[in-house]
């Protein structure tokens, strides 16, 4: 299939400041985001997620490279002049205009005629479900009502690519998650291509076609959630995306040989020798009675509903987790002896 | 049910306890437009004064002017002039102070804190300093042998002196630097609550920089707008020293007409009742004040 893409970022990066003050927030950043897919740029704060998304709103002017927009280098284009649109973390709606108005703004300024104002708004309102609030003012809507309208606003003009700028991280949880599902409707219905921005990686896991992980202005992989969590191109991923348990150790007939002495099979990618981690996620960790597999002991044991989380001591006084489901026919007890075993293809293993 | 209590209590102790705030009330704010009121209605003394006659006189004489031959009635050009003069001029400098202020507090705000009060202070400073001070010195600046021309002749821009000195220009100059401070304050209040995020959204839904200002930041700044101008326009037509000083004898303005009519003209009571034009005339512009913002806080 011959995608489009919507979002070119080539070799974008962004310098604040200059000489020896200079804090680089983006270094080098290509990604290539496709029409009508639900990206996700997943980071810790200060990644530079939210640096790149303003470059492609054109808040800001990458200090190299450029970026496209459906093939057209918008690279120094003003925001007003890209059809793209952005709903921002704190909404920012325009306190003295109405719901209504709010939705409309794009439009008029597109130099809409009023009728078609009128009716776009009156489709949109329906589309995030605010038929009833048109007239009323920011400051009478609460946390959640105020998001639609954001939403709606950006919407609106139906731009190419629609920004998302940690919209939800200001919901509480119930209505968050309510949010997700209905961007998702929203985003479906619409076919525009969202940018999303967040730190929740659950959040990112959950809505998105593709995330993008950032950490320290770099892009350090792009894939679908499942690539992501499965196949972690490093320990960074790994740990920011899920919990993992990291082991150390070498190469080894095959396997990997970790402290204890033990030897883990592994599926070992070409190249791959010498000191390597390995990445395993806890609910890839059996348990079974002691003497079938690899020794530990249950230092700690904490129930979790559906699921027991286990905190093993293995030989070498190094720890792992375990999470099995609580219902499974063995339940073992603090200070229990168990025996571990890890999947082979569960495993992955991450070049030192 | 009520409590009795401290503060709450009605009887004759609350009302001693706010007798010295009510006596000067009464006798320093009232007191003296009581008086003016009365005055412009009884008849001219003949010297200066009044003389306890009741007369419409004054307040005719607001507007018109009777000829002293054939008795008959005009409407008095020189006092329509001066009115005129002094609601342009105060127009004018609103506008101007607006002009000039509006990027002045824009620049105060957008500082880092620290710097701001910095600013704000060097806004100030010509408040410490005396009116008539301040008024001489632009006079200093202005005038034909001043810094200004002296200026624009050395450096051959002009061969002869502008007469800026004794004009409206001049009072009009004066104006605008003496209430600046009053314009940008409020300003500055009203962009230090404003969420420049706005501006963001602005472009971001395809507004120009022009459709912002317009669209966004002027509206949301608008109760920083009218209570600057506000208090800009009420002195600005009551004032007296800088027309006095800087527009010369006869670029009169309300004010200095009224000081005429008690001192040479020892007209009382037409001083009494420009008195009260002027009065009403500031009171309607603070009502419509109160009606534009009210309308726009729908909370108010």
């Amino acid at each position: 299939m011959n995608t489009e893409i919507a979002v070119d970022a080539r070799n974008v990066g962004k310098v604040y400041g200059a000489g020896a003050s200079a804090v680089a927030a983006l270094g080098d950043v290509s990604i290539a985001i496709e029409k009508g897919e639900f990206f996700t740029l997943l980071g810790p704060s200060g990644c530079g997620k939210t640096t790149l998304l303003r470059c492609i709103a054109g808040f800001e002017t990458p200090t190299s490279g450029a970026i496209y927009l459906s093939g057209n280098d918008i690279t120094y284009t003003p925001p007003n002049q890209r059809p793209v649109n952005t709903v921002f973390q704190s909404y920012a709606l325009f306190p003295h205009l109405t719901v209504a108005q709010n939705i409309g703004f794009g439009l008029k300024m597109q130099g809409k005629p009023a009728s078609e104002v009128a009716r776009a708004v009156e489709r949109v309102l329906a589309l995030v479900k605010l038929e009833d609030f048109a007239k009323r003012l920011p400051t009478q809507l609460s946390g959640g009502q105020q998001q639609r309208v954001a939403l709606a606003r950006a919407l609106a003009p139906e731009p190419q690519v629609l920004l998302l700028d940690e919209p939800l991280s200001a919901l509480d949880l119930k209505l968050r998650k309510e949010m997700q599902s209905e961007l998702k409707r929203l985003q479906t219905e619409t076919g525009i291509t969202f940018v999303f921005v967040t730190h929740d990686q659950e959040e990112a896991l959950t809505m998105s076609n593709r995330i993008g992980v950032m950490s320290a202005g770099a892009l350090l992989q792009v894939g679908t959630p499942h690539d992501i969590y499965d196949r972690p191109v490093n320990r960074f991923v790994a740990d920011f995306i899920g919990e993992t348990n990291f082991l150390m150790g070498q190469v080894d007939q095959g396997g990997v040989r970790i402290g204890t002495g033990d030897v883990l099979p592994v599926v070992l990618g070409t190249g791959q020798a010498g000191t390597v981690t390995l990445a395993i996620r806890p609910e890839q960790v059996s348990l079974g009675l002691a003497g079938t597999g690899m020794a530990a002991k249950v230092i700690e044991k904490t129930y979790l509903g559906t699921d027991t989380h286990y905190r093993l001591g293995l030989a070498d006084q190094s720890h792992l987790v375990a999470r099995v489901q609580s219902n499974s026919a063995s339940a073992f007890a603090v200070g229990q002896e168990v025996s571990v075993t890890i999947d082979a293809q569960a495993v992955q293993v991450l070049t030192s | 049910m009520s409590k009795p209590g401290i503060g709450r209590s009605k009887g004759l102790n609350g009302w001693l306890l706010s007798a010295p705030a009510l006596v000067i009330l009464i006798l320093a704010a009232s007191g003296p437009l009581i008086i003016v009121a009365i005055y412009s209605v009884l008849e001219k003394g003949d010297y200066s004064g009044v003389r306890w006659v009741l007369s419409g006189d004054g307040w005719f004489r607001v507007l018109f002017e009777k000829d002293i031959f054939d008795q008959s009635i005009s409407l008095a050009d020189a006092n329509l002039t001066i009115f005129w003069r002094s609601v342009k001029l105060s127009i004018m400098t609103t506008v101007i102070t607006f002009g000039f202020g509006l990027p002045t507090a824009w620049f105060i705000a957008t500082r880092p804190a620290r710097a701001r009060a910095f600013w704000l202070f060097l806004i100030t400073i010509p408040f410490w300093t005396n009116l008539l001070i301040r008024t001489f010195a632009i006079m200093e600046v202005i005038r034909n042998q001043g810094i200004l021309n002296t200026f624009l002749i050395q450096s051959g821009l002009i061969s002869e002196p502008i007469q800026i000195l004794y004009t409206d220009m001049a009072v009009l100059i004066g104006m605008a630097y003496v209430y600046l401070p009053l314009m940008v304050l409020p300003l500055y209040a009203a962009i230090d609550r404003f969420d420049f995020r706005l501006i963001e959204a602005g472009y971001d839904l395809y507004a120009s920089r022009w459709q912002v200002l317009r669209g966004v930041i002027l509206p949301i700044i608008k109760p920083g707008i009218i209570a600057g101008s506000i208090l800009v326009f009420i002195p600005s037509l009551g004032a007296y020293v800088t027309p006095r000083v800087l527009g010369g004898g006869k670029n009169m303005m309300i004010g200095n007409f009224i000081e005429l009519q008690f001192g040479q003209g020892q007209n009382w009571p037409l001083g009494a009742a420009l008195s009260t034009v002027l009065l009403a005339v500031v009171l309607v512009s603070l009502l419509a004040y109160t009606r534009v913002s009210s309308k726009d806080d729908p909370h108010g």
